[in-house]
């Protein structure tokens, strides 16, 4: 009961937030509807009981749009930018995409009516005591099971990273 | 019964202990911040050679309810060209974030709002830092000069000094095995002793990080009342501006605790594992019996009767305390009250004394520039902190599978790290150096 209150409210907040998120003008609002879609997610992540997931949602997602703000506050005159509409109406394609995504959750919807009674098939949730902590499950995952993508990843972002510097650096020299 | 009672009685009987603390919380910490912030300037005022607040109460007691009520009487004032929405939801940002913080934080073996979380510890730090968006969006929502490079600054010192004291926490961490919050403290009493002792170089870099983190002097710059008036609450006023410096005083009181449970042990007393050592526990009931006779030795001091009266309540609520903190010593059914009570008392001690620290060192150090913050964060607190962590990794593994003393291995290694410090710093004042000749010979204006 309580659950189900909860899911609907963090989901209806997602959505909202989400739809909202693009329809503003102001770039400061869809910042902040976008944290708001986020909050929501990882609301929905901590009811789902995986508090690392809910936690590195804040911490990176959240917290990285602290950064999103300072561009737009530096980059973008938000005076001149409301004067105009700064995205083009794609009436076509976002119609067709529509659509796709219509067609797609409706025959979901219908797959599951075959299933007399039974509706989607949901598993029954572990109780909370008998679940191993997830930050260690994640951890032994990363480390043990899946190291050598995790190393490719994290050297990959390590490029990424030293070569913005060394770019951010080139255009500095010539004074 | 209908069904939607039934379902809010099994909710309560479920979380009325959650929901109560909960509402304590919302409740208290105001007041203990009105409270912080009467012993910051009676401090300040002391070490000024001056008197401070004596006007409200004696010893200006009842100062903080004093200006609770002036500010919520006074005007409340938005500018016109503000973003109206986002600057009235600012504040309440910054304050939520911190309070919410509030509640993954044990204050106690027995006082904690939320059921232990496994990652405990980075929630409280996740979500205090959300109290960030309030300083952004006010600043910006204000429409004013002073207000957004109060807000950009406060980005940036954040964004530089969250790295450093992640990395820092990362040290305790890596000791402690366990991201909960109860599951810390418990490795230390295991330990017997507080990680402190054996990560100093963690906590060092944790306070100066976590100065910066709370816009504290020496680090205040996004509010530097010197140049930017007030930052990024220039615009504030009345009730939205005291819930900003509430925000602000929670957090600090939320990176207090981080620190007194990460590295000062948490709610456990000195030597919690040393038995004779028991006597320890007869401090805090005369610690607090020691404050109520020093009122009444003021009381009589008092020029004006309703002040000794009011000096006397004092004294007696300070004595009504000693009694609760005592009442568990003696050997009796209360006696299961102990580690309760006591480890309250020793949490807040501890958090009372950093928070001390912060406001000695806010009275004696100069504000910092803002090129001056950023390279002590960029330059040497954050690669501090990576090699820290290097070296408490390696300690920790030369203890358990090369059978190291344990005290040999942190020592070695904590001496590489001070020795990685004092390379950092010498490279740093050498780049000074050569900066300042290098401006020093183009911008020569006596050169002729």
């Amino acid at each position: 009961m309580l659950d189900s209150i909860l899911f609907y409210f963090f989901a209806s907040v997602a959505i909202a937030s989400g739809a909202l998120m693009v329809t503003r003008r102001n770039a400061i609002h869809s910042a902040v509807f976008l944290i708001t879609a986020l909050l929501a997610t990882a609301g929905i992540f901590l009811q789902l009981r995986a508090e690392f997931l809910f936690i590195a949602q804040i911490i990176l997602y959240v917290g990285g749009i602290m950064v999103l703000f300072v561009f737009v506050i530096m980059l973008v005159r938000l005076d001149v930018a409301l004067q105009h509409i700064r995205f083009s109406m794609q009436k076509w394609v976002s119609a067709v995409v529509v659509l796709v995504l219509a067609v797609q959750v409706g025959t979901m919807l219908w797959a599951t009516r075959v299933l007399p009674g039974q509706g989607l098939f949901v598993r029954e949730a572990a109780p909370a005591a008998r679940l191993e902590p997830n930050s260690e499950l994640l951890a032994k995952s990363l480390f043990e099971n899946y190291l050598l993508p995790f190393e490719i990843a994290s050297v990959l972002l390590l490029v990424a990273m030293v070569g913005a510097v060394v770019m951010a650096k080139k255009q500095r020299d010539p004074e | 019964m209908s069904p939607v009672f039934h379902g809010v009685l099994v909710f309560l009987q479920t979380w009325w202990a959650e929901l109560v603390s909960g509402v304590v919380i919302v409740a208290v910490v105001p007041l203990i911040a009105g409270y912080v912030v009467l012993v910051e300037r009676k401090l300040m005022a002391d070490m000024q050679a001056r008197l401070g607040p004596m006007r409200v109460g004696p010893h200006g007691l009842l100062q903080p309810i004093a200006d609770a009520v002036k500010l919520l009487i006074k005007e409340d004032i938005i500018p016109d060209n503000a973003d109206q929405v986002i600057f009235w939801l600012a504040p309440v940002i910054s304050m939520t974030a911190a309070l919410t913080a509030m509640g993954a934080i044990a204050f106690g073996p027995a006082f904690q709002v939320a059921r232990d979380i496994n990652v405990g510890l980075l929630f409280v730090v996740g979500v205090s830092s959300l109290g960030l968006f309030g300083i952004v969006l006010g600043g910006w929502a204000s429409n004013s000069h002073y207000s957004i490079i109060g807000a950009i600054r406060s980005t940036a010192q954040l964004v530089s000094y969250e790295t450093a004291a992640g990395l820092a926490l990362i040290s305790g961490v890596l000791l402690a095995g366990t991201l909960s919050i109860r599951g810390i403290v418990g490795a230390q009493q295991n330990n017997g002793v507080w990680f402190v002792f054996l990560a100093p170089v963690a906590f060092f870099i944790y306070v100066v990080a976590s100065i910066a983190e709370t816009n504290r002097a020496p680090f205040d710059l996004p509010e530097a009342e010197s140049e930017l008036v007030a930052g990024y609450m220039t615009e504030y006023s009345g009730f939205r501006w005291a819930l900003y410096f509430l925000g602000e005083y929670a957090n600090m009181i939320v990176v207090a605790s981080v620190a007194t449970t990460l590295f000062l042990g948490g709610w456990l007393r000195p030597f919690p594992n040393v038995h004779w050592l028991n006597v320890l526990d007869v401090i805090p009931p005369l610690l607090v019996a020691l404050v109520g006779a020093y009122c009444i030795y003021r009381a009589g001091k008092q020029p004006v009767r309703v002040q000794s009266q009011f000096m006397w309540a004092v004294a007696l609520a300070c004595f009504a305390v000693a009694a609760i903190l005592a009442a568990p010593l003696f050997p009796g059914p209360l006696r299961i009250f102990l580690p309760g009570i006591h480890g309250a008392f020793w949490f807040l001690l501890k958090v009372a004394a950093y928070i001390y620290l912060f406001m000695w060192l806010r009275f004696t150090l100069p504000r910092y520039r803002f090129d001056q913050l950023m390279h002590l964060g960029w330059y040497i607190l954050i690669p501090l902190a990576i090699v820290n962590v290097f070296a408490v990794g390696i300690a920790m593994v030369l203890e358990s599978e090369y059978h190291w003393n344990r005290w040999v291995a942190l020592l070695i290694t904590g001496i590489c790290t001070l020795a990685a410090a004092a390379f950092l710093t010498h490279l740093h004042d050498k780049r000074v150096e050569a900066a300042s000749t290098a401006s020093a010979a183009t911008t020569d204006s006596y050169a002729g």
